[in-house]
């Protein structure tokens, strides 16, 4: 869109967050994903008669701890309440969520778009639980209850974001922010994040906000940018014919790249909230709200000034690492399994990130880990074995995993520095190519390099590079 | 002949002495079931098989060091998950559900030596004052089986004043342990708020809800109290608070008390008859060394429309989960809402509907706070009362309802009038505080009256003690109901 | 009050029947109750809870839950370890 943009966008999201505990908010029944259908179950998380719900203390922890990192006011006093609607998710056919008193008030999250930096307001953070998931068939759907009750923090901001741009770096920012604070997973492929979209368009000369859609269930990141990149256009469309933006709810249809209005409710929302009898108010005092602030963990900015100061690297190192908590995560552990920091950061950058991209991997699906790739470094370090089989032994580890030496040691990767070995093969090499020994000494440098190769070759890339050099440069300058 | 069941207090020195063995006790309980059931309708169902079963294996042990409730059977309402058995709650729309899980008050039973036995008559989801609501027809009451128990608890009632359970379990919403006692004739229990774990029962107004005992005598209640009793980790609402040595405080007198007399429960409106019995039972208190004196609840009036409003807003909520899809009954639909909407037509009664839908309707946009919230406060100035009226006395002495039992089919057409009815039992559950019923005389037509005794939270061996000493200066409790006496008879 | 908006809200069928019937009984009722607007509550705090705690909290601590039969087997309609339901239309 040009600059000229007679249209003002106003986005507010709703982000709805995971959080990363070990058991759901109401009951024991473990927080995993991937288990087979109704197996993570209880009469608690599966709303039966006669069952209560007791409140995890880690849920209360990590929402408040996101606060602090996104710098809310956190409340003193706060208070669960039921909301009221009937789904098939819905165990109970209620949702026991925050009404008026949530955990978390204010707040705001920074996001830089075009190397222009902005800030995202927030408005509220609240704790709920989360619903069933629905699977459908041709004739019917089924429920799997096993994420029900999962403990999920809705991320509530201002409608401050202006542009699809400025959305997807609000998500990114934000969930960099939630992951290093190690408040969630963050993996979108688990629906660990999720949000609703509300947008809505006006002429620039106007100051209340247009009417808006809601577009709801907005699992990842791109989704959520192209379905805004429509929306906006859409509405713009609207209003420039002269039309009207109906207040509604549309669903993003991935396909076809385009957002349509849901089967409109034939009743409007009442969701009669009142507060649950069941819990108690939960009263946070500054003591107990400084200690989580002092057990925040480094965020990327200082890990990233860290990386700088204490290991030497460059500042586009240091913004490659920090970018991914896992990756620098990853990095230092390498660090301490011995590597210094400038190979690891390399490995890191290049094979790694290359490989996890090619994969569409995380790093936790990789194989390889930092002892492995610290081990590789120590190898390549003492000469054991040369660049290219280096790359070997990782790409081995990175897709099977095992003992870099032990692999070295089977695949006959060792790099060979025994003389008589070497001296066979440039031999070899000079014998074979009598026109490059020519053409060297002649003064052509470069057939120099042709050699070595031949060299290289025929030690199926055993031979230590420095010492084939030595080696030939011995020959012909003899 | 049948014998006569033994009480939870004398069973354990009549086994231990060989007077009596628990297969004996079970052996009575089926007879009598077997010959008063198809009158009195108290339970739902049982298993005099499993019971035998369970009893020949307590006398099988040594009479040693036995927990207190060993070898005692317990009738447990309706509404109680009890694991491997149905909960039906007296709804259609539980029918084939079956529980996976004991109510912590249950599982209390069970760890204590008793037995959770049969499944126990109620107004559909408690919601009721008389058991007509039960989705299986109404209980009876045992001293006219042409009257109502009383309800929701009526089962329960009927089943101990009609000698078919040693005791029970109830649940008192607004009145639901009390008045059955009362109607029926025997001691009911509703503990404070927060005293019994609500972990295992079936919610209908969660913030009012409480489990107590239905008993023989008060000394059984204070026992059954001690077990049930206690902190829950699975009940955020239930207090970490001691629970004291109840039968300890039954000391036989009330020297020193100080009992209060709340003006707006003697008004106009209470059955005469109802009101002798119960100053009858007050001067029987002074005479056991009781000072007595007047105290004003001055929000009374206001407590049925505010409990209303309170518990039929949560069960609407409570309620919802029932819609066919994890458990329970399910009519098909063309989506899910069509399915729910036809499911709960069809599997709910009609009171229960009427609840759902003034619950739903005070709490909906635009009437939220004219009414819930309204409730709400109004639920602070009664509690006030209490609380003011607990600085000049140490319990409060009152009828448990305005009348005794009434014909079947009296009310069931005019729910206000029928709701009208508890207005002496709703403030002790909007208050949070204790309440005690025990038998104080009858009416002319031979039907029993209750006495009310209210303590302030948590101090139920205030009431239990009260309670005890009143029955043990008078033998209303000896009575024995025509239907007891007619098999017993034969 | 209008019992039919209301059932619905409830998701309760209900019949015309009923529809009068319980019109009448709780217009009936919601007179009594509206006594409530007598009294002056201006500075009162609402109760929701019986007793004054706060805090209460489970330890993060995960066990199994039912085995998935039992879980199943109170199903009304269950296919591959699903609860089934009408197809659900957005």
């Amino acid at each position: 869109m040009s600059g000229a943009n007679p249209y003002k966008v106003s986005i507010g999201l709703e982000t709805h967050v995971q959080l990363k505990t070990r058991s759901k908010i109401w009951c024991a029944c473990p927080n995993t994903f991937g288990s087979d259908p109704n197996t993570d179950v209880c009469p608690i998380c599966l709303g039966y008669p006669g069952s209560m719900p007791v409140l995890n203390a880690e849920a209360v922890k990590l929402t408040v701890m996101a606060g602090l990192l996104l710098g809310c006011r956190i409340n003193h006093y706060s208070k669960f309440d039921r909301k009221s609607y009937f789904y098939p998710d819905m165990p109970k056919n209620y949702q026991i969520s925050q009404y008026d008193q949530p955990l978390c008030t204010g707040g705001s999250v920074p996001i830089e778009v075009d190397g222009k930096p902005k800030v995202i307001r927030i408005h509220r953070i609240h704790l709920e639980e989360d619903v069933a998931k629905n699977n459908h068939f041709e004739t019917a759907s089924g429920v799997d209850f096993n994420r029900a009750g999962t403990p999920l923090m809705e991320i509530v901001s201002e409608p401050d974001i202006a542009s699809a741009d400025e959305a997807f770096a609000f998500l990114q920012a934000l969930k960099q922010m939630l992951v290093y604070g190690g408040i969630t997973d963050g993996n979108l492929e688990q629906g660990n994040i999720r949000c609703d979209i509300n947008c809505s368009v006006r002429p620039d000369t106007q100051t209340t906000l247009g009417t808006k859609t809601e577009i709801k269930n907005m699992n990842t990141f791109k989704g959520v940018h192209r379905s805004l990149t429509y929306e906006i256009k859409r509405q713009i469309e609207v209003c420039e014919q002269g039309g009207k933006i109906m207040q509604e709810t549309r669903r993003w249809d991935d396909a076809r790249g385009v957002t349509t209005a849901m089967r409109s409710k034939e009743y409007a929302h009442d969701y009669r909230y009142f507060p649950e009898p069941d819990l108690m108010p939960v009263v946070l005092d500054d003591a107990q709200i400084d200690e989580w602030r002092t057990a925040l963990p480094e965020m990327p900015q200082a890990r990233r000034t860290r990386f700088i100061t204490d290991f030497g690297l460059p500042a586009y190192d240091a913004d490659v690492l920090v970018a991914d908590k896992p990756i620098a995560d990853f990095f230092e552990a390498t660090l301490a399994a011995g590597a210094s920091p400038k190979a690891a950061s390399n490995w890191v950058m290049t094979e790694l990130l290359r490989m996890l991209g090619e994969q569409e991997w995380s790093v936790s699906e990789a194989r390889i880990t930092p002892t492995m790739l610290a081990d590789i470094l120590r190898l390549l370090d003492e000469g054991k074995i040369n660049n290219p089989a280096a790359k070997t032994i990782f790409s081995v580890c990175f897709t099977e995993g095992g003992d870099p030496r032990a692999i070295m040691e089977a695949r006959g990767l060792a790099q060979v520095s025994d003389e008589g070995a070497l001296d066979r093969w440039v031999q070899a090499a000079i014998t074979a190519n009598p026109k490059s020994v020519a053409d060297y000494q002649a003064g052509k440098k470069a057939a120099l390099q042709f050699l070595m190769g031949q060299v290289m070759r025929a030690s199926q890339g055993k031979a230590n590079p420095p010492k084939v050099m030595q080696a030939l440069k011995a020959q012909l300058d003899g | 002949m049948h014998a006569q069941l033994p009480t939870v207090a004398t069973l354990p020195q009549l086994l231990a002495n060989g007077q009596t063995t628990t297969r004996s006790v079970v052996d009575t309980l089926s007879a009598a079931i077997e010959s008063r059931n198809p009158v009195l309708n108290a339970y739902l169902s049982w298993d005099g098989a499993e019971a035998a079963r369970w009893a020949q294996e307590v006398d099988a042990q040594s009479v040693a060091n036995r927990p207190l409730l060993a070898g005692v059977p317990i009738g447990i309402k309706d509404v109680l998950n009890v694991q491997g058995q149905p909960c039906g709650c007296a709804s259609l729309i539980l029918e084939k559900y079956v529980s996976p899980y004991d109510a912590t008050a249950v599982a209390r039973l069970r760890q204590a030596g008793a037995l959770p036995f049969g499944r126990l008559n109620m107004d559909e989801f408690a919601m009721g004052s008389s058991n007509e609501n039960s989705a299986y027809g109404p209980a009876r009451n045992p001293w006219n089986a042409g009257y109502v128990t009383g309800g929701s608890s009526g089962g329960s009632a009927a089943a101990v004043a009609g000698g078919m359970a040693v005791a029970a379990l109830g649940t008192d919403t607004g009145g639901s342990i009390r008045q059955p006692a009362a109607f029926c004739g025997c001691v009911g229990l509703k503990p404070s708020y927060g005293r019994v774990s609500r972990y295992g029962l079936t919610a209908f107004a969660s913030s009012l809800d409480q489990i107590g005992p239905l008993t023989q005598s008060v000394e059984d209640a204070a026992i059954l109290l001690q077990v049930i009793a206690g902190h829950d980790p699975l009940d955020s609402t239930s207090l970490d608070r001691p629970v004291p040595d109840y039968r300890a405080a039954l000391s036989g007198d009330l020297a020193g008390m100080r009992l209060g007399l709340p003006r707006e429960y003697f008004t106009d409106g209470v059955d005469p008859q109802v009101t002798w019995a119960v100053r009858a039972a007050i001067e029987e208190c002074r005479k056991l060394g009781a000072e007595i004196v007047d105290v004003d609840l001055p929000h009374t009036r206001y407590a049925v429309a505010t409990y209303y409003i309170i518990a039929t807003a949560e069960a609407s909520a409570n309620l919802a989960r029932f819609d066919g899809v994890r458990y329970g009954a399910r009519e098909s639909g063309q989506d899910p809402i069509d399915s729910y909407g036809r499911t709960r037509a069809r599997y709910f009664g009609p009171e229960v509907k009427r609840r759902i839908i003034l619950g739903t309707f005070v709490l909906s946009s635009g009437y939220y706070d004219a009414y819930y919230l309204r409730a709400q406060k109004v639920r602070t100035l009664i509690r006030r009362d209490f609380e003011a009226a607990f600085q000049q006395c140490d319990a409060l002495l009152a009828p448990v309802a305005p009348t005794t039992a009434y014909p079947l089919g009296e009310r069931v057409d005019d729910p206000l009038q029928m709701y009208l009815g508890d207005i002496f039992t709703v403030t002790a559950n909007l208050a949070g505080i204790c309440g005690l019923s025990v038998p104080c005389g009858f009416s002319d037509n031979g039907l029993p009256v209750g006495l009310q005794v209210l303590g302030p939270a948590f101090r139920e061996e205030t009431i239990l003690r009260v309670g005890h000493a009143y029955e043990q200066a008078t033998d209303w409790h000896h009575g024995l109901p025509p239907v007891c006496a007619e098999d017993g008879g034969q | 009050m209008d019992v039919r908006d209301v059932a619905h809200l409830a998701r309760m069928h209900i019949t015309a029947e009923e529809a009068t019937l319980f019109q009448s009984q709780l217009e009936h009722i919601l007179d009594h109750v509206r006594d409530l607007g007598e009294l002056d509550l201006d500075g009162v705090e609402p109760t929701a809870h019986a007793v004054a705690v706060q805090n209460v909290f489970r330890v993060d601590e995960a066990r199994p839950g039912l085995p998935h039969a039992q879980v199943m087997a109170n199903a009304p309609q269950a296919r591959n370890g699903l609860f089934m339901v009408p197809r659900i239309l957005e």
